[in-house]
């Protein structure tokens, strides 16, 4: 029938940022050692403190295992053969983008992220990470007079030395769990960000991550820390080329908010998810973790994840500040073989402190999905406030939806409100808009974004219809 | 306007044949009513009308506005101003009725190479609809269908009727649980749309309807055919002596 072709040529078109761009790379040797870290420090050239860092980590990640208690399987990663550290050998020169492999630039402008200024969107600035190095960050000037640094954290270990030094590791410590401990030992990129007292950042701050090395692994670093009385809105973007093989994405993502301050972190992820075998795709192991040390602060995760051949991801936050409020918004959709783990953590720790968890599980295929959470209200947490909610969307028969939550609590005033739904989209939903004149593409795409609405209302403006989007791209030809 | 010849059907992958040879033809400008027992096949006939995948077709021809529909895609019969009011609503929770209703009419509109509405345009529109069969704007920001009572889902139903305003409206039981003021709404709804250029079918349990809404054919279903249509005279009969005086004599026959 005409309808089962529809649904094969879609499928074969859906990931559009699955091409390769050809760059010539530095030689760098393939694996994980001493002298291998001390050869990324070096190229670097950075100050002995980082060395002492990485290498640190590195002895703790030797004595460690990978982790195996997440509701997923994988063949792990062939460490003695990853590429930790992949550059091309043109790159940018005093923040200046005329050295950067024009490859590079056009890859970025085919991904709709154009690099120079005059073509961006106005209110939007950009940090271009490709495979290890930061490509350009764009705005600088313009943040700069409001007193926001907003740069390549390569750049900040050089240009900021003390703020790393004092805040890197603080939130999460490297021996956290086997993947912190890799990515502190061999950190390439990712972004720095640091907003002074009683500003308000002028423009949304965005960071674009592109793997393109077949054999590279990705260890993304961030940094985001936020002064009293600041606010701050932070997305990240991910895409990566279709390959057959695994590519490892490891990172680590700390924020620091300080009294009334607000980090609002947005993520989109689209890493190449793998075909219909699961074959290929990225692995997107991520420790995200943010700590609202003051009173009355607010940290805000939202994530939109519609990549990766696996996700295991947690973004949390530690309530140490009085009044202080963690929020966690997550819409994750696997299909084909994909499978999701992830969901957060919020530690009350502080009075008064109130958190709100909304994940969305969107499984198709023959895909899994599941949240995993944890609500911990310390002794000291004197009427602190959590509600959870979870819910899952099945698409056809053959995937699956689980969900993990867990509660400790040491202080009877807490209030904790759980709430759980499964619904399945059927036959009768898409007829029902069928009849009202839609094509499956819109019907599949309105069921979604409604059962996601909770959760994509919370992004920024720019990003948000491009999430539908990706939603209802993702989703087609997954009923019938 | 509708012709429908020798249609058989089941449901998709079983065996047990649910319409059996049925035949109907709607006029431009009539109402029809169908009525008849439970699992006469009465729901499936519409189903099968509008292109539900659970069922196929197995013999027969369904032809609209000369068309031959049986190889459409539901959503095009749709647009080519088929209509089907559903005996159940289907709930689409965070789907803003209003952002639906604009949709469905634009992807209609598109497709007839009419033009488009934009939200402004749309709401004046759709306001006007709703005055007309008297319902209240706080439907418009609801849910589609979400937490609705089943009185108000029929009503939204009617209401989506006139937004679209089909050529041939099937309306499946779409008097079954109303109390009497919402019956009238419907029916008066009903009643506002007819035109000479367009024709609706009633799919009913009950007489009750039809005091509302005057057809101008009433058909008896029994067994997956229609064995007996007739003026509204019928439907009168039916309700005082129900269905057995058209099976009893197919009984005999067996019996005999």
């Amino acid at each position: 029938m005409s309808q089962t072709s529809d649904i094969n040529t879609l499928v074969g078109e859906e990931y559009k940022y699955g091409f390769k761009t050809e760059v010539d790379y530095e030689d760098f040797p393939k694996g994980i050692s001493e002298e291998i870290i001390r050869e990324i420090s070096r190229r670097k050239d950075e100050p002995q403190f980082m060395l002492d860092f990485r290498l640190n980590a590195y002895k703790q990640w030797l004595k460690m295992d990978e982790p195996e208690w997440s509701n997923v399987t994988y063949k792990k990663p062939d460490y003695e053969n990853l590429l930790c550290y992949s550059v091309p050998k043109k790159k940018p020169v005093l923040d200046s983008l005329d050295q950067v492999d024009p490859e590079i630039i056009a890859t970025y402008e085919k991904l709709g992220i154009p690099l120079e200024e005059q073509k961006m969107l106005s209110n939007v600035a950009v940090d271009a990470v490709f495979d290890s190095v930061s490509i350009g960050t764009t705005f600088r000037k313009k943040l700069a007079e409001a007193g926001v640094i907003f740069c390549s954290i390569s750049e900040a270990v050089k240009d900021y030395p003390d703020l790393v030094k004092k805040y890197m590791g603080s939130v999460v410590p490297s021996k956290d769990n086997f993947f912190t401990a890799l990515n502190s030992a061999v950190f390439s990129d990712g972004s720095f960000v640091y907003v002074p007292k009683d500003t308000v950042c002028p423009m949304e701050l965005s960071t674009y991550f592109r793997i393109n090395n077949e054999e590279a692994g990705q260890f993304e670093r961030t940094l985001i820390i936020c002064e009293d009385n600041s606010h701050v809105s932070y997305l990240e973007g991910c895409t990566a080329p279709q390959f057959s093989t695994n590519q490892l994405h490891a990172a680590v993502v700390e924020l620091i908010a300080f009294d009334n301050a607000e980090i609002k972190y947005s993520t989109i992820q689209n890493w190449y998810a793998g075909d219909e075998d699961g074959k290929g795709g990225v692995y997107n192991f991520v420790t995200k973790r943010g700590i609202c040390k003051g009173r009355a602060s607010k940290i805000s995760w939202t994530q939109v994840e519609t990549g990766s051949a696996i996700t295991w991801k947690y973004p949390s936050v530690i309530l140490q500040g009085d009044y202080s409020v963690g929020e966690f918004y997550s819409v994750a959709t696997t299909t084909k073989r994909q499978q999701a783990d992830t969901g957060t953590k919020m530690i009350h720790i502080g009075k008064n402190t109130k958190s709100t968890i909304i994940s969305k599980g969107i499984s198709a295929g023959n895909a899994q999905n599941s949240y995993r959470g944890l609500v911990k209200v310390g002794k000291n947490a004197t009427n602190a406030q959590n509600y959870s909610q979870c819910d899952s969307m099945l698409i056809g028969a053959t995937c699956g939806a689980h969900t993990f939550p867990y509660i400790e609590q040491e202080n009877a005033s807490a209030k904790i409100e759980h709430e759980a739904t499964t619904s399945r989209v059927g036959e009768d939903q898409i007829f029902y808009l069928k009849q009202r004149g839609l094509n499956e593409e819109d019907a599949i795409s309105m069921i979604v974004n409604g059962f996601c609405k909770d959760v994509l209302k919370e992004l920024p403006l720019e990003f948000a219809a491009e999430a539908n989007k990706l939603l209802g791209i993702k989703l087609e030809g997954s009923v019938g | 306007m509708l012709k429908i010849t020798n249609l058989h059907a089941k449901v998709r992958g079983e065996d047990v044949e649910i319409l059996k040879g049925l035949n109907l033809e709607v006029k431009k400008g009539e109402v029809h009513a169908i009525m008849g027992p439970n699992g006469s096949g009465k729901s499936t006939l519409s189903k099968v009308i509008a292109g539900h995948p659970a069922y196929e077709v197995t013999e027969g021809q369904m032809l609209f506005d000369g068309v031959d529909i049986m190889e459409m895609d539901p959503e095009d019969r749709a647009r080519s101003g088929l209509f089907l009011a559903f005996q159940y609503p289907i709930e689409i929770p965070g789907v803003n009725n209003q952002t639906f209703l604009r949709m469905s009419y634009n992807a209609i509109a598109q497709a007839n190479d009419e033009e488009e509405m934009d939200p402004l345009e749309f709401e004046d529109f759709v306001k006007g609809k709703l005055d007309s069969i008297k319902m209240d704007e706080s439907f418009l920001d609801r849910s589609v269908n979400t937490g609705f009572s089943g009185g108000e889902k029929k009503r939204n139903e009617i209401l989506q009727m006139a937004v679209l305003n089909p050529k041939l409206a099937f309306l499946d039981e779409t008097d079954s649980g109303l109390d009497i003021d919402a019956l009238q709404v419907v029916s008066s709804g009903i009643n506002l749309l007819r035109k000479p250029d367009n024709a609706f079918v009633l799919i009913t349990h009950y007489q009750r309807m039809l005091n509302y809404v005057e057809p101008d054919v009433v058909h008896v279903m029994i067994e997956g055919q229609i064995v007996k249509s007739g003026d509204k005279s019928l439907a009168l009969k039916l309700e005082e002596q129900g269905y057995d005086w058209l099976t009893k004599p197919h009984m005999n026959g067996i019996l005999a």
